[in-house]
């Protein structure tokens, strides 16, 4: 790849005249000595896998080993069609979709990591309900995804993207801050505005702790991804709106590095702290391993 | 870099719950069987860290037995991999372990086949990627993202220009390479990660090197083919 930073992303996006999504199309090929036909046929297979968990993951009512969760995309959807929604339907959508990829992933059921499984609803929540609302052809929604994996490239390799490194801020975080770029691209807002809604959205989660109850990737894991996908679509708003990230986003992520390098054990994915050792977390965990041990 | 293309990041495809505790889990244990050749007929692992406080939620130890099984990161049968591995007359030993200094998501595997050993020790860094660092006592540093080949010789002058004649040979490309030795003359390893897999015939041809005692191929790039020698 011939950017490592943000910054350097805007550059070549300027100069060459392309979107972030194109020139990643170019970078992977590349990179790799496919064909661009190739890259970009490898992607529309994960967006065909996206959509399909949306679509399994609202309609049905899963339930996990553990039984902690489970229905809670239904409900969102139920409650959508029942009445006023505070959020809009637009945004509550997404956030019915994102909570349903997160439910088939918390089943064992097949998803994208978009980085991460922890966050893999959050970036289809936000296309796919945007592709139904705008009538984008999957074409664009896969030059989407594109320009959201060249912002997690660089915040991978810049900072973290695993709980377990940096906190839930390294995985719940990043794909916000993909999501959002993503979808001011899809929108047709420029690479400069694309890369403020990164920043944007990633201020608004440092410092998020990793701290699922007995370490499922449940509670509150997939509540994180509905909100997850209501902010990136609040980032994206800004950013097209013409709010700056007033530090730049390459700055943001080096703040992620450091606060997710300080962040104490028991907050990295551990399910030694946070919501998992309060009365309830430890209570769950206690009924969940004696039902396993049983 | 340590994350490399566009499908780290969105990807991989993979049975859930967790990319770094289950899709990179299942990769540490396809990359640790490709180490030792072929399916290991007992295998002990030592979880370490976030793997050992939270295996049991995230199915880890499912999916670390479905890669020593040889299965993708996608592939449904990952959660009934303990029968899987007693059908296939695999024997195994999970325990946690704690050591100082760790990466929080790490697991080392000691694979026996016959007389064939391998101890792989890897961490799962993040979104179902993975590093390995450690192959028997030599310290490694590979991802398992391209095709890798370990190549075990002895610690002698020209024999890299013989190894990497034949890459030329075969008109393949070296996208990163390192050699450890354990002493001056004494045993060492070559990491080489290709662009493309590198045909059989060329393999051999490494494995045929003076002073070359083994070589094995990481091909977590293939669902299906690939080179085993055990």
């Amino acid at each position: 790849m011939r950017f490592s930073n943000l910054e350097q992303l805007i550059q070549l996006c300027v100069k060459e005249s392309v979107t972030i999504g194109q020139l990643m199309i170019t970078e992977q090929s590349a990179e790799t000595g496919k064909s661009t036909e190739l890259v970009l046929e490898q992607m529309a297979a994960y967006y065909d896998i996206m959509k399909e968990a949306v679509y399994k993951g609202i309609d049905s009512e899963l339930k996990t080993r553990s039984g902690l969760t489970g229905g809670d995309a239904k409900r969102v959807r139920a409650y959508m069609h029942n009445g006023a929604v505070s959020l809009g339907t637009e945004a509550c959508s997404a956030m019915a979709y994102a909570l349903a990829v997160s439910e088939i992933n918390a089943s064992m059921g097949r998803i994208i990591a978009t980085p991460t499984a922890g966050s893999c609803g959050i970036i289809p929540g936000v296309f796919v309900s945007s592709q139904e609302r705008f009538g984008w052809s999957d074409e664009h929604m896969v030059h989407g995804l594109f320009s959201a994996g060249a912002i997690g490239y660089v915040i991978a390799n810049n900072s973290f993207v695993s709980g377990a490194e940096g906190g839930c801020q390294a995985e719940i975080g990043s794909a916000i801050g993909m999501a959002a770029g993503a979808l001011v691209e899809l929108r047709g807002g420029t690479p400069v505005e694309a890369v403020h809604a990164v920043g944007l959205a990633l201020k608004n989660s440092l410092g998020l702790i990793c701290d699922p109850v007995g370490g499922l990737v449940e509670v509150p894991c997939i509540v994180r991804n509905g909100f997850g996908a209501v902010t990136a679509m609040a980032a994206a708003d800004m950013a097209l709106a013409g709010v700056k990230s007033v530090i730049p986003s390459d700055e943001v992520i080096e703040v992620m590095l450091e606060v997710g390098s300080a962040m104490p054990e028991k907050h990295r994915e551990t399910a030694m702290g946070g919501l998992a050792q309060t009365p309830t977390g430890k209570k769950m965990m206690k009924e969940l391993y004696d039902k396993e041990e049983s | 870099m340590r994350f490399k293309d566009v499908f780290s990041i969105i990807g991989p495809s993979m049975v859930g719950p967790s990319s770094s505790h289950t899709a990179g889990a299942v990769r540490l244990g396809r990359t640790a069987r490709h180490v030792l050749g072929g399916l290991p007929e007992h295998a002990e692992i030592l979880l370490y860290g976030s793997f050992a406080t939270t295996y049991r939620g995230h199915g880890t130890d499912l999916a670390i037995i479905a890669g020593l099984l040889n299965y993708d990161t996608d592939d449904m049968r990952i959660r009934d991999a303990f029968e899987k591995a007693k059908d296939a007359g695999m024997e195994v030993q999970l325990r946690t372990a704690q050591k100082a200094g760790m990466h929080p998501n790490t697991a080392t595997f000691i694979l026996r086949r016959g007389e064939q050993k391998a101890i792989v020790t890897g961490c799962s860094i993040g979104g179902g990627n993975i590093e390995i660092v450690g192959v028997d006592d030599f310290d490694v540093k590979f991802t398992a993202i391209y095709p890798t080949l370990l190549i075990f010789h002895a610690d002698r002058r020209g024999i890299l220009a013989e190894l990497t004649d034949i890459f030329k040979h075969a008109d393949a490309n070296i996208g990163f390479m390192e050699v450890d030795r354990k002493s001056r003359s004494g045993d060492a390893l070559t990491v080489i990660e290709s662009d493309e897999v590198l045909r059989t015939e060329f393999i051999d041809q490494i494995a045929e090197i003076p002073d070359v005692y083994k070589v094995r191929v990481i091909n977590l790039t293939s669902k299906g083919d690939i080179y085993e020698v055990l």
